[in-house]
């Protein structure tokens, strides 16, 4: 039996999410080799053979992988993939666009967003904006899943001594090509990582407002998120949202401000170990699943968190 | 240019849905159902694009029992010329779906064709890259942006750091995401018209494909609970519980 793990770097190191994988492949019990495809990549290729319990990494250098395009990278993980029993990728913006284009082509019914791993063929999953926790069996020969980073704790990144083999296939789909791209720049810590997360919702009534909350998370070492609403009204950006459809958070703590609790909001944040919501209405649904709630109004209260820490 | 949109008969997203007792499957009785909302973008988006004269016709496509022409009529309604079923039991899963739509594909021709990103039921996140993989089609992915270059498409994707922009030849794909447009709502005689617009039923095997089903769902079950906690009567208070109690700060 062997795994393979889709590693989610930026060509210099590995992201957060690729241990988490790791970590779900381990569940799965088998060997576990990881790819690195990209450009320059070597640094996130030595990064991931440091990682614990990693047979083999295999690097796939090449310009047709530089911006991890699906079409491409896909033809790749479908060719290397013949040789094992699992492929897994992180639940990232490449995982998921990737990983469902390998499974098409190997012809397996993919298993998205893992939460746990019963057995070699079944497997748990959040459906239903996480209301409802599915057990799925898969009857193919080969497993093709992405993994919810949120639910597997990361191996660790050092004390790994994997070999390196470099892999040689160029696949270019001819189809795609990059244009551009525009990055977040922030000195906080990234929002699925972060050990305190601060989000606002349309309470904020703006993005200026959102400095507040930016100046308790400096305070705390959180990232800032955001609810779909505060994005759609462009107070932030759209990589904030937090949420079903946004990013799955779960920090040690998560302080959410302005925000009302719907059920699509709680969908990313419910698992944060302790909640805190800050809303001047006492029936917003977001105190049902607070630890600790404070019914105030935001424009008093934040600035005051800021002072008392 | 002609477009394919693929849309999808979900639970409307107000609905808090309950697993059954006995862990079966999800209680859907007397619930509300309606168009996947990211569904609704990708009409919204096609209409737009036949509004701009770029669009010659669009297609709504929807895969389940009889019960999805309802959601087809509601594409209609908002300005799909013609509809097709793709008549199967019950739900499919996306390879299956992917597989139905690339018969579709080779019938119609499309130049695009838009996708959600996600149901909101399955939460899946495959449809429209599985598609892609089986035509051969480039695919943009969470879109917030579509523009016609040319013979080309430029695509601006919402991605974990930001927004990415890429050159997709034609024909592609596109799946929305929440972010692209914000769709109309259909007028009385607009949903009238719909009613009148052509609707055409497949089976699998007149698409060539026999369904064959890759996973099975043994159980549903609900989360694990999370008791509500506490109300504080202050900020100080607050501070105090996350320091000394919960120990998080
Ligand atoms: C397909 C789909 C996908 C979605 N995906 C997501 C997702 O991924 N993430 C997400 O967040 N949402 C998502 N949503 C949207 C979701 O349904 C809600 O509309 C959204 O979460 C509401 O955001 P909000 O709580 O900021 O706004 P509101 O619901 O308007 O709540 C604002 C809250 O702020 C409080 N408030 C206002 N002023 C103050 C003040 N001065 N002081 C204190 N409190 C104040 C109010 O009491 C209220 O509770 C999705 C919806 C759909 C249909
Ligand atoms: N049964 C279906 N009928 C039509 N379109 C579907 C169906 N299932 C999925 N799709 C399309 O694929 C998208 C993504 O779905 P999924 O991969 O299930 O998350 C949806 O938003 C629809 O556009």
């Amino acid at each position: 039996m062997s795994t393979l793990v889709i590693a989610e770097h930026d060509n210099a190191s590995l992201k957060p999410a690729t241990l988490c994988a790791v970590a779900a492949a381990q569940a799965l019990g088998a060997d576990i080799d990881i790819l690195v495809a990209g450009e320059a990549c070597s640094g996130a290729g030595d990064a991931a053979a440091a990682v614990a319990g990693v047979s083999k990494v295999l690097v796939a250098d090449n310009a047709a992988y530089a911006h991890q395009l699906a079409e491409n990278v896909a033809l790749l993980v479908a060719e290397l993939g013949a040789n094992y029993d699992n492929i897994l990728a992180p639940d990232t913006s490449n995982g998921k666009n990737t990983l469902p284009r390998v499974a098409a082509l190997l012809d397996v019914g993919q298993i998205s967003d893992i939460v746990s791993v019963e057995s070699a063929d079944t497997f748990k999953r959040p459906i239903y904006a996480g209301n409802v926790i599915a057990t799925v069996q898969s009857s193919d020969a080969k497993k093709v899943i992405t993994v919810r980073s949120t639910a597997f704790d990361g191996v660790s990144a050092e004390g790994g001594s994997a070999s390196i083999e470099a892999i040689d296939s160029a696949h270019d789909a001819g189809i795609s090509s990059f244009v551009s791209e525009e990055l977040a720049v922030s000195d906080r810590p990234e929002l699925t990582a972060a050990d305190v997360v601060i989000s606002g919702g349309r309470g904020m009534q703006n993005g200026e407002n959102f400095a507040m909350l930016e100046s308790v998370a400096d305070k705390l070492g959180a990232a800032v998120g955001a609810s779909r609403a505060a994005v759609d009204a462009g107070f932030v950006p759209n990589d904030m949202q937090v949420g079903q459809t946004g990013k799955i958070v779960a920090p040690d703590l998560y302080i959410a401000v302005g925000i009302s609790g719907a059920i699509q909001h709680l969908a990313g944040m419910k698992d944060s170990k302790v909640i805190v919501a800050i809303n001047k209405d006492e029936d917003a649904p977001i105190f049902q699943v607070a630890d600790y709630g404070l019914v105030a109004d935001l424009f008093n209260a934040v600035p005051e968190l800021d002072a008392a820490l | 240019m002609k477009v394919l949109v693929a849309v999808k008969r979900v639970v409307d997203y107000n609905v808090k849905v309950r697993a059954k007792a006995d862990g079966s499957d999800v209680d859907l009785n007397n619930v509300k159902m309606a168009i996947n909302p990211f569904c609704e973008i990708a009409v919204e988006e096609a209409v737009r694009l036949k509004e701009a004269g770029t669009a010659t016709e669009v297609i709504a496509v929807s895969i389940g029992d009889k019960s999805c022409q309802e959601q087809i009529r509601t594409a209609l309604a908002l300005g799909a010329d013609r509809g097709i079923q793709v008549e199967t039991e019950g739900a499919a899963e996306p390879l299956i779906v992917a597989k139905l739509l690339k018969g579709v594909v080779e019938k119609e021709q499309p130049q695009l064709v838009i996708l959600g990103k996600q149901s909101i039921d399955g939460d899946n996140n495959q449809t429209g890259q599985m598609l892609g993989a089986l035509t051969n089609m480039p695919q943009g992915t969470f879109a917030s942006e579509v523009a016609i270059d040319g013979d080309k498409l430029n695509v601006t994707r919402e991605v974990d750091g930001g927004m990415q922009t890429l050159s997709l030849s034609l024909p592609a794909i596109v799946t929305t995401d929440l972010r692209l447009n914000e769709p109309r709502y259909a007028s009385l005689p607009n949903i009238m018209k719909a009613k009148k617009k052509q609707l055409d039923v497949y089976s699998p095997a007149d698409l060539g494909v026999e369904p064959k089903a890759h996973l099975t769902t043994l159980k549903v079950e609900p989360p694990a609970e999370r008791q509500a906690g506490i109300i504080v009567e202050s900020v100080e208070q607050l501070v105090d519980k996350l320091k000394n109690e919960a120990k998080v700060i």
